[in-house]
């Protein structure tokens, strides 16, 4: 889909908490369900993070698994095909617990210090 | 998977990598402390938890405009389909339905043209139109900030129901909360039958899916019962009513369900 308008964002809000200081590894969360094109996000990432603080960050996407969870017998399970329906109980009470996510995990930065040793790169 | 970079001379790549993650290795900068920090602070990266999700900003914006439109005392319904499935034919046949009865509203995003916001003009309804390109194609979709500047274009005390007309697209209009009520689809039997499987995150979005051109059944090698147990599947419980916006086969029912919704308070929250 719109995975430059996705990298905008991104970048934005780890530029946010680094608060000027370089980022050297951004950990996002994506879930299954969740219609991101990796590579593409990835190609969009380098063009949206130069000359920011991101620039020649690292990316580690955690993939999160669409795992569902059905109220009437507490039963979960992961699916790899999309069918929100309970094996035992039907639809009535399924719900997704896992695969939805879309976030901005953790980021690695340098210190103002550390990024003061750092050469010219 | 990789470090994006971009090179002087404008070439781009990725240096990827396999290994399984939880990234435990050693970053080739990360200092000793015990032998070269003397400084008494800790250097090196420092790992901060952000936890923060990439549909932040919309949400927000989303929230905000369904705050104004509850305190307004608007419903509104975020339209989506594909492109041709008869968003806009739904819209004129529903407009002239509600002249002199309810008063409704249009945001339409149109990627380059004025032709939809065209078709609806006359027939009583506030219409505020969002390109969403600059005439040589463009967005995917609606979000939160541009739905919020059409807003300020129109007179929500003036209105009861405003229905967002999203782009024509399975796939993106999915993703972002406008600030609407309601979710609602149209999928024409021209689509094919396998269309919630092949885009689920819009068939579970909604819901309600208005199943259109209906009256072309007889022409078509299309099976109903496939497009609804496939529908099923992916979301049990949306509302299917059958319709046609050329014959008005079923559109009384779609009335009665906005009449029901008109009912209702708005709910404020909504994701």
């Amino acid at each position: 889909m719109h995975e430059f308008d996705l990298s905008n964002a991104i970048v934005q809000t780890v530029n946010k908490h680094a608060a000027g200081r370089r980022v050297t590894h951004i950990t996002l969360r994506v879930g299954r369900l969740r219609q991101v094109v990796k590579d593409t996000l990835l190609f969009y990432l380098a063009i949206v993070g130069k000359d920011t603080p991101c620039e020649g960050a690292t990316l580690e996407i955690v993939d999160v698994p669409a795992v569902l969870r059905c109220n009437t017998c507490e039963n979960e399970w992961e699916i790899e095909i999309p069918a929100f329906i309970c094996g035992t109980c039907g639809p009535g009470a399924v719900e997704v617990a896992t695969g939805e996510e879309f976030m901005v995990e953790s980021i690695e930065v340098e210190d103002e210090e550390d990024a003061a040793c750092t050469a010219p790169r | 998977m990789g470090r994006f970079h971009r090179h002087e001379d404008g070439t781009a790549h990725d240096h990827g990598h396999d290994h399984a993650h939880g990234h435990e290795h050693d970053h080739a900068h990360r200092h000793d402390h015990d032998l070269g920090d003397h400084s008494g602070y800790d250097t090196g990266p420092q790992r901060v938890s952000v936890l923060e999700h990439i549909f932040g900003e919309n949400d927000d914006a989303a929230d905000a405009n369904r705050a104004a439109l509850c305190a307004a005392g608007v419903v509104c319904l975020n339209v989506m389909s594909s492109p041709g499935a008869g968003k806009t034919a739904l819209l004129e046949r529903t407009l002239s339905h509600l002249q002199g009865s309810v008063r409704a509203g249009v945001i339409q995003g149109d990627i380059e043209t004025s032709l939809d916001a065209d078709r609806l003009a006359g027939l009583g309804a506030q219409i505020s139109l969002l390109n969403t390109a600059n005439g040589f194609g463009g967005e995917c979709h609606l979000d939160a900030p541009m739905v919020a500047n059409a807003l300020g274009r129109i007179d929500l005390d003036a209105l009861e129901l405003l229905f967002v007309e999203n782009v024509g697209n399975l796939v993106c209009p999915a993703e972002f909360d406008v600030g609407a009520h309601h979710r609602v689809m149209v999928c024409s039997i021209t689509e094919g039958e396998d269309k919630p499987l092949k885009y689920p995150v819009m068939f579970r979005a909604v819901e309600l899916v208005l199943v259109n051109k209906i009256d072309l059944l007889p022409h078509l090698d299309f099976d109903l019962a496939l497009l609804e147990a496939n529908l099923r599947t992916i979301n049990p419980h949306a509302t299917v009513l059958k319709v046609s916006t050329r014959t008005e086969h079923g559109l009384d029912d779609w009335y009665a369900w906005l009449r029901a919704r008109l009912a209702e308070e708005p709910v404020a929250a909504l994701r």
